[in-house]
Formats: structure tokens, C-alpha cells, sequence
């Protein structure tokens, strides 16, 4: 196949997207406009292993050396799309050039939401990119025992804080929900994530907004004002209160954005055009649910689906099951499954108290999840289980007789 | 063309999304260390090796071709 294919970002969704479309035997043009200076890198440890220092940037990249040289990529560095025009599948680029493909990926991601009152403020760290994880990382590294203060306890705030206080930084969450990420895990179990913090000596305040910040005579950050009065020493912040989808380039250019690019059930925003990663809201399928997921795990399949879209072999809608993970400290957290607020919640092994444990989540009538910490074979069980589709009852049964099976 | 999955496990967190893939070739047992179950499959099972190797969250997993085999 002779197409040729635009890919509009560089990350993950971008690069497993080029790599199978490679693997399928594409051999028309692939370009990628990369806003970085940086090749495609994965960005987990950048909240972990890189930003502790415990691996440097050679261990990020996402594309093997052999594997760059095979896929011959036309790579447009430091660049960013600034339009596009639909009818004729023209990305326009920041350097006034434009780019024409038979088929365009729209891969931009998401970025990080600002703490407002903090621009320019010296010690404020948000955390997306190589660059920024390496400024938090030298800025943790020069200030030993440092007082952090992590804004927002979702998972980047999780691991932004278990990395720093296992570093011996004193940290802080603050986070304004009564439960942290309730959303995605439900309240019992966001609850107990938000418990492992206090295990490891970070003091977590919920239902606790920021009011202010206030930067020293030196232009750096010193104290954070806390909604209920009271005000936290501030050596070092970092914001993580989630992202918005990259998709103001597109504005004007007729496709439908609403929290994301909207996609139809195959990941495809208009003819020839389709959508994958962060940015990409579609209709799942299987939860009958319209979703656009931020999973690393969901980047890597919607890429390779549309690629196989483009291929012409994926005929089937993209119909996954969510899942993700998250180190915190020494534990494994692992979710797989769409559970909403007020689903059944039910231990199937393990205990809290031993640190070690799964659960499964129900509306009454299906299996709509499975959480699992330190438990990672567990929850794959219960991902088959989601995917199967089988009943309450039946995810109740199964666990009742690996129970004592076992 | 043959090959060969290779596992890095000093990476290797046993998140057991390759047993999800592709669970002839892959097992998290309950000891929570992955076993390989075929380190040279058979071919047809390469696209299912590649599948879990783009998405194991520790990119722990290599497939090295044996067609220049020493």
C-alpha cells in the first residue's frame, strides 16, 4: 500500500500507530509532526524511575534504534500542526508549511492544567514532558529534604509524592475532593489509595483547595494558602490536576471537538481522518458509554487500531477494556474495567490490612471492574471476566471457587 | 521467520498484560513472576508476541529474529 499517512504528534499512540502500520506493510510516506526535541519517549518514569534519577533519558525512548532506521519516518521536529483542512487532508504547520496525506492520525495528546496565580513563579512544576520531569528532577536534587507540595492527588500527584517522600522530601497533597481520584476507583477504593500515603509519612489534607500562592523576595515559590486558612511552606509545588485535550490547532476546522476530538465507534473523526490517545473521545462499544481515556495502555491499542484502520484490516469497532496502573511507593495499583459511582465493591483475595489484595466492582447485574493492589495476576483473571461479559453473580461465583480451589 | 521472545527481567513487573495477549507464551503464576511458556514459538503466533511486547507497560519484552542464527 502506497498512502501516505500524516501523524499529528509524537507520543505513544503516534509511535505504536507508525510501528504497526510498518509491521502491516505500509510503505507510503509516514510523517510525524513532533512538537518535542525530543524522538518519541515513554513517559511513566517520568514520574517515577526517571524523575528519582534512578534512570537517566537513554532508558525512554519508544522506538529502538533499528526500529528508526526501518520505518523510515519523516520526522518534523519542534513543530507543531496549527490547521487543518478536512476535504483535503492538509495539516498546516507552525512553520507556515503544510503537509497533504491520504490519511491524517490526530495523536496530539493532552496538556497539563495551570494552577491560576502561578505564572511565573520560580519552583512550580507541572509534569507531561521529558523537559519537565528533568527541571523537577534537578530542582528535587538540589534541595534535600525539601518541603514539596503536590497539588491534586490523581496519579500523577500520587507518584509525584511517593517518589519525592521516598527521596526524603517532606511532601504534602493537598487535593480539593473529599476522595481521591473517586472518578476512576470508586470511592472505597479511592479512599484506601489515598490511604498508602500516610503509610510512608506524606500528610494528605482532602477537601482542600488552594487559595493562593505566595513567592519569596527571591521570585520563588514559599507558601501555598489553603482554603480552610492555614498556609504550607512551599520549597518546591507541582501541579497535577489533570489535562485538557490538544485540540485548539483544530479549532475552525469543522470537526467535532468536545472534550476531544469526536470520533465515531472506529476511532475515525471524518473521512480519512481518525483520532488516537489522549485527545481521541469515542463511543465504546462495549460500555455503551461515549469515552476518551488518558491510560497509557489505551494510547498503544486505539494507535495500532487505527493503524489497522488504515491498513484496511480492522473492521471491527474499537471496543477495549480500560486498564491501567500506577506505582506508588512499593505497591502496584491496577485497574481494569469502567466501574461507576455507587458500584458494588467486593474483596475476592487478600486484604487490605496486608497491603496485598483485588476487588471486584458490580452494578448488581455485570462485572464492571476489577482493582487490584500488589495483585496483578488477579486482575488480569477479571479482565478476561470483563471481557467475557459475565454476570454479578457468576464474577461472585468464580471468585467463590478460586477460594477454595486454592 | 523464526524468533525469539526475549524478556528483560530486571524491567519485568509482572503486570501480566502479555499473559492477557498472548497467554500461550506468557504466564504471571502465583508465585507473581512471569513464566515464558515458548521462548522460539511457532510463527503464527509472532503477531500476538508483537502485540504483547507494544503493550507490556515496562517494555520488557523483545522479539529477536532467528534467521541469522550463529
Amino acid at each position: 500500500m502506497t498512502s501516505s499517512v500524516v501523524i499529528v504528534g509524537a507520543s505513544l499512540a503516534a509511535s505504536r500507530c507508525a510501528a504497526a502500520l510498518r509491521r502491516g506493510g505500509h510503505d507510503g510516506a509516514i510523517t510525524v509532526i513532533n512538537a518535542e526535541a525530543h524522538l518519541p519517549y515513554d513517559r511513566p518514569p517520568l514520574s517515577k524511575q526517571f524523575l528519582s534519577g534512578e534512570w537517566d533519558a537513554d532508558r525512554l525512548p519508544l522506538l529502538k534504534p533499528e526500529q528508526l532506521t526501518e520505518f523510515e519516518i519523516d520526522w518534523r521536529m519542534q513543530t507543531t500542526a496549527t490547521a487543518l483542512d478536512v476535504d483535503t487532508r492538509t495539516v498546516t504547520l507552525d512553520d507556515g508549511s503544510t503537509v497533504q496525506g491520504d490519511h491524517v492520525v490526530i495523536a496530539t495528546g493532552a496538556a497539563p492544567r495551570r494552577l491560576p496565580g502561578t505564572e511565573g513563579i520560580a519552583g512550580v512544576h507541572l509534569l507531561r514532558t521529558l523537559d519537565d520531569s528533568t527541571g523537577l528532577r534537578e530542582e528535587l536534587a538540589a534541595r534535600p529534604n525539601a518541603s514539596v507540595v503536590v497539588v491534586g492527588a490523581g496519579f500523577i500527584g500520587a507518584e509525584v509524592a511517593a517518589t519525592a517522600a521516598t527521596a526524603g522530601h517532606r511532601v504534602t497533597i493537598v487535593e480539593a475532593a473529599a476522595v481521591p481520584m473517586e472518578r476512576g476507583l470508586g470511592a472505597e477504593m479511592g479512599a484506601f489509595c489515598g490511604s498508602l500515603h500516610a503509610d510512608h509519612g506524606v500528610d494528605l489534607r482532602l477537601s482542600t483547595g488552594v487559595t493562593g500562592v505566595r513567592a519569596g523576595a527571591d521570585g520563588r515559590i514559599a507558601a501555598v494558602e489553603l482554603s480552610d486558612g492555614t498556609e504550607l511552606v512551599a520549597d518546591v509545588l507541582v501541579v497535577g490536576i489533570g489535562v485538557v485535550p490538544s485540540t485548539a490547532w483544530l479549532d475552525g476546522s469543522g470537526l467535532t471537538l468536545d472534550d476531544g476530538v469526536v470520533c465515531n465507534a472506529h476511532c475515525e473523526a471524518a473521512p480519512g481522518i481518525h483520532a488516537a490517545g489522549d485527545v481521541a473521545r469515542w463511543p465504546n462499544e462495549r460500555f455503551g458509554e461515549v469515552m476518551r481515556v488518558e491510560h497509557w495502555d489505551n494510547a498503544v491499542e486505539q494507535g495500532i487500531h487505527v493503524a489497522k484502520r488504515i491498513l484496511g484490516e480492522a473492521t471491527e469497532p474499537f471496543a477495549p477494556i480500560p486498564w491501567f496502573w500506577s506505582d506508588q511507593y512499593e505497591h502496584k495499583i491496577q485497574l481494569a474495567g469502567r466501574p461507576k459511582a455507587g458500584d458494588l465493591v467486593e474483596i475476592v483475595t487478600g486484604s487490605m490490612e496486608e497491603r496485598r489484595f483485588a476487588a471486584i466492582y458490580g452494578d448488581g447485574e455485570r462485572l464492571t471492574g476489577v482493582f487490584g493492589l500488589n495483585r496483578p495476576r488477579h486482575v488480569m483473571q477479571y479482565r478476561r471476566k470483563l471481557a467475557e461479559g459475565v454476570s454479578w453473580a457468576d464474577a461472585l461465583h468464580f471468585a467463590e471457587e478460586a477460594r477454595s480451589g486454592s | 521467520m523464526a524468533f525469539k521472545v526475549v524478556v528483560n527481567f530486571d524491567l519485568c513487573e509482572s503486570n501480566a498484560i502479555c499473559m492477557d495477549v498472548a497467554p500461550e507464551l506468557f504466564e504471571v503464576r502465583d508465585d507473581d513472576f512471569l513464566y515464558v511458556l515458548q521462548d522460539t514459538p511457532a510463527d503464527d503466533l509472532r503477531e500476538k508476541a508483537e502485540a504483547a511486547a507494544d503493550r507490556c507497560p515496562k517494555q520488557a519484552i523483545t522479539l529477536e529474529d532467528l534467521a541469522s542464527q550463529q
